[in-house]
């Protein structure tokens, strides 16, 4: 199936999409799903660094097969519009992680699209996403749960905490459940916010430069994403990674 | 050491500080007394630059700086240290990396190599054992889930590893059971009791300064030192109260 015509901010998943950089980026870039299948009990990790100076659109589809397991943690921190959209097909007692920052400025949209199905019984998903934005950026979370009628003992869960560092950017987080079982469990939170000036100058009174007194707050607030990431030294690449992108922030 | 002339300053529309003059030179502990409103936290507040402190008036030299001209992580690497009277709690920061980082800033400011990871931990170990506070606690978020006095105790320790000229202590004996504060007590003596460094304590009672024995008391009331004396004026404020004393 192709995509034949670029889509428009009627598209719910679309809504908040820079329709201009998507029309730079060109159709054919949307038809390339990328998909990946898990095997019953088997279990993987993907961990990604995705942003450059062009627009990009990342599109993911995953099986995960009964009581297998996958997850996914990515740091969006593109100079330009930067999409990273999964479809998650979880199969009885699967598991699905998913940890995202999305972390910039320079007027730019960074999203996070997800579609998380819970086809069968007794699959469980987490999702914990942190937005950390300056300089009149935008970042997304839209995060759809669809749990299946037989699907009981589902257990999902979605988090999004956003970061304003300055008046001007923005995030949106459009969390969309839609439920046919009955015996699930389905949290969602969603909160924005700015840096915490009390630590703040906790911190300075403390000696802490007001550059370094921002980057460990942000490391602490995005920290949350990449908890479930085992591996030390992959936590660390994302984390990098996001802190990087910090320096050209405004205090 | 410090000297603050004429100081005004006012929060909001506030004017809280009005006209407050005190000279602490080094090798002295001074400490402040005050009825509720007095503007003793402002004071600390304004000594360590907390953003909605407006200072309209007067001047503060420390060490032979213009203190208002820098910021407030200047002012630590000058060697201010304020002790919070509700310290702040930072989720996801570590006590060890907060303070291995403002540590190291500090040492930076002041052309100083920094402080390797061990060397680092080891004087943390020796600091935090002057307070009887374990090193699990060091290891653990800043203040997240610290009882009061543990806090307390923590800033003390904070102030051990930073090893600072100066202190203004802005209530540290409150929350403090007994034995608490005999040990945060204890470890203002040992880390700051020396003929270099100068300790401003500000406090309500006479209990702390029982342990830190200061070598003077001044009353702060109405924005302004209204009164100083020897270490016998605490003990006449906590016999008679301030109404009696500053009629």
């Amino acid at each position: 199936m192709t995509t034949a015509t670029l889509p428009t901010r009627r598209d719910e998943a679309w809504r908040y999409a820079d329709m201009d950089a998507l029309a730079r980026l060109g159709v054919a870039a949307l038809d390339a799903w990328q998909t990946i299948a898990v095997a019953a009990g088997e279990s993987v990790t993907r961990c990604l660094v995705v942003g450059s100076d062009a627009p990009e659109v990342h599109r993911m589809r995953v099986e995960i097969g009964e009581g297998a397991s996958a997850a996914f943690f990515v740091t969006n921190r593109g100079a330009d519009y930067t999409r990273v959209e999964l479809e998650v097909r979880l199969a009885k007692g699967a598991h699905f992680e998913f940890g995202g920052v999305t972390i910039g400025g320079a007027g730019v949209t960074r999203e996070f699209v997800t579609q998380v199905v819970h086809a069968e019984p007794e699959a469980t998903s987490n999702q914990t996403v942190r937005a950390v934005h300056w300089a009149g950026a935008t970042g997304n979370f839209l995060g759809e749960i669809k749990v299946a009628r037989h699907a009981q003992k589902t257990d999902a869960a979605q988090d999004f905490k956003g970061l304003l560092l300055e008046a001007g950017a923005s995030a949106n987080a459009v969390p969309q459940l839609e439920i046919f079982a009955d015996n699930v469990k389905c949290a969602h939170g969603a909160t924005v916010g700015e840096l915490d000036e009390g630590a703040r100058f906790y911190m300075m009174a403390r000696g802490v430069d007001p550059a370094t007194a921002q980057r460990l707050l942000v490391q602490a607030f995005i920290g949350d994403a990449f908890v479930a990431l085992e591996d030390e030294q992959s936590r660390e690449t994302l984390l990098d990674a996001a802190l990087a992108a910090l320096e050209g922030a405004g205090l | 050491m410090l000297t603050i002339t004429d100081l005004h300053a006012k929060v909001g529309d506030k004017p809280i500080l009005k006209g407050l003059s005190l000279h602490v030179p080094a090798g002295e502990v001074h400490a402040i007394m005050g009825p509720n409103g007095a503007g003793k936290s402002t004071l600390s507040n304004v000594l360590g630059g907390k953003p909605g402190y407006e200072v309209t008036g007067g001047s503060v030299e420390f060490r032979g700086q213009d203190l208002f001209a820098l910021e407030p992580h200047e002012r630590a690497a000058a060697g201010l240290f304020l002790g919070f009277q509700y310290p702040v709690e930072i989720p996801g920061v570590s006590n060890v990396q907060f303070l291995r980082e403002a540590l190291n800033a500090q040492r930076k400011s002041r052309g100083e190599e920094p402080l390797s990871g061990g060397d680092f931990l080891k004087l943390a170990k020796d600091r935090a054992g002057l307070l009887k506070m374990d090193m699990d606690m060091l290891k653990r978020q800043v203040n997240v889930g610290f009882s009061g006095g543990e806090k307390k105790r923590a800033e003390m320790v904070q102030m051990g590893i930073l090893d600072p000229a100066f202190a203004v202590l802005d209530e540290t004996d409150s929350g403090l059971d007994i034995d608490a504060l005999r040990i945060v007590g204890a470890g203002i003596n040992a880390i700051m009791r020396s003929p270099d460094k100068g300790v401003l304590l500000i406090t309500h009672y006479q209990r702390l300064l029982d342990v830190v024995r200061p070598d003077k008391v001044s009353i702060l009331a109405g924005g302004r030192i209204v009164e100083t004396g020897g270490p016998e004026l605490a003990l006449r404020l906590e016999a008679e109260g301030y109404d009696a004393v500053m009629a």
